[in-house]
């Protein structure tokens, strides 16, 4: 089945079948492997994208679901060589170890930072709740987060 | 993981979701975010599926009259910041605990109810609001009460054939509060144990209508009517709530689920101590005129006794 979708600013079209998940559309078809496959199960969250503006798991979402679509992923979000705040942000508060779930933390991170410069840390671990690391402990993550939300916002 | 192989089409109307589903056979697709995982599990195999996702006017929740009507392609995320004082507290505020902000972007309220996994929250709060589902199919369209829309594990009165058009809600007046608490499976989220009241309140603070419902541990969301009985007619103080919370263990049936992460008599103990929590916080949200009456005639009899103490000065 055709799909064609905006990937990133740019247009595309596949024949996919039915049955691909997006995550592999984006990762095979595409070649755009930032978007991870953790879990599998809808938990782990390292898969996350927008998907016209709003962040969800693409393990869990059809490429013939997404077809007309207009999608964002990790390698979509610096603009002109320069990283995006929060990306930045994970870089200077070291909010990763591993980095597997760094794609998905940070696509769920700027939705959740989108117009909320002062993020507390008890929304930050509430709005991250989709989305699981297994080395850090999270500490530096929300602070890197934090410190995102308010670049996003233009302070410092 | 890939799900099993099926073919695809997609409905761009209700008619012509219900005729695909005539000519082919195979599943409804909404979200996705129930059946997706079930497929990739090879726990679901349905050959065909049919995306009813892109239908317009099931999407949005609209007030009409004394109710809300919420499109069954309406997500979790909608219900949860939608912005209406007479909108049931306990829906909103569930449709929030589901899952996590990426599943409630795109999980659906018809999906969700539709699939009525025992451990999900939405049919125990539908249950206890006594909401009206609204459905379609080749025959025509038609109504089901809530109390008869859950009729078994994964099972409810959807025909193969029927799509789930609108679940509908009656609003909150101002005597009226309605909670959910819920026992996290700290992991997926989804309720080992749900309870949802639904509380009218008397301007004099009485407990004048309780409707509670429970989810997570049995089959299918379950009505306790054991509990609303015990408290019409009570003040709702602490010891009231909780001799009717306990009344909620009449009303589980034979068939209390366990599994690895809480066992049945542990969930069983626990049902109680969620539905008096459910009661406490929809008490509190139904009973704030006659709190405030209460707060109001205490202050002027401190102040008339004022006046009078300075008067026979």
């Amino acid at each position: 089945m055709k799909v064609s979708m905006t990937v990133n600013g740019k247009a595309t079209e596949r024949d996919v079948e039915p049955r691909m998940l997006l995550v592999h559309f984006l990762r095979d078809e595409l070649g755009l492997t930032g978007a991870n496959i953790g879990c599998d199960t809808t938990q782990c969250g390292s898969c996350t994208i927008h998907l016209n503006g709003t962040a969800v798991k693409s393990c869990t979402v059809l490429a013939v679901q997404a077809d007309g679509t207009s999608i964002t992923t990790i390698e979509g979000l610096a603009q002109n060589g320069n990283l995006h705040p929060m990306q930045q942000a994970f870089w200077d508060k070291h909010g990763l170890q591993c980095g597997f779930c760094t794609p998905g933390m940070i696509m769920a991170a700027t939705k959740l930072a989108a117009g909320n410069p002062h993020l507390t840390d008890e929304e930050i671990r509430h709005g991250l709740e989709g989305n699981l690391c297994r080395c850090t402990g999270y500490e530096n993550i929300v602070r890197a987060v934090k410190a995102g939300a308010q670049a996003m916002a233009g302070g410092d | 993981m890939y799900p099993p192989k099926f073919d695809y089409y997609r409905a761009d109307s209700v008619d012509e979701a219900v005729a695909l589903m005539g000519q082919h056979g195979g599943k409804f697709i909404a979200g996705g975010h129930s059946l997706l995982p079930v497929m990739k599990m090879r726990l679901a195999d349905p050959g065909v599926l049919i995306d009813i996702g892109r239908i317009d006017g099931l999407r949005g929740i609209t007030r009409s009259g004394n109710s809300f009507r919420i499109g069954a392609l309406t997500t979790h995320a909608t219900v949860a910041a939608y912005d209406d004082r007479h909108f049931p507290d306990a829906l909103k505020h569930a449709a929030g605990m589901i899952g996590d902000p990426q599943v409630r972007n795109r999980g659906t309220v018809g999906g969700n109810v539709a699939h009525a996994d025992p451990a999900s929250d939405l049919p125990t709060v539908f249950l206890a609001l006594g909401a009206t589902f609204h459905i379609a199919g080749a025959n025509g369209a038609r109504s089901v009460h809530a109390a008869n829309f859950f009729t078994g594990l994964f099972e409810t009165a959807l025909a193969e054939n029927e799509v789930l058009t609108a679940v509908e809600v009656p609003a909150e007046g101002i005597e009226n509060g309605s909670a959910y608490a819920k026992l996290f499976n700290p992991a997926s989220r989804y309720a080992m144990v749900g309870a949802c009241a639904n509380i009218t309140v008397s301007l004099t603070g009485e407990c004048t209508a309780c409707s509670v419902a429970v989810g997570g541990l049995t089959p299918k969301a379950t009505a306790a009517p054991s509990v609303g009985a015990a408290l019409v007619g009570k003040q709702l103080t602490d010891d009231n709530i909780a001799a009717a919370a306990a009344l909620v263990l009449n009303d589980l049936g034979g068939d209390v689920m366990g599994d690895i992460h809480a066992s049945a008599e542990y969930r069983r103990q626990m049902a109680p101590v969620f539905v008096g929590r459910a009661l406490t916080l929809a008490g509190h949200r139904a009973g704030w005129v006659a709190r405030l009456q209460k707060n109001v005639k205490d202050v002027a009899g401190d102040v008339l006794e004022e006046i009078e103490r300075r008067l026979r000065k």
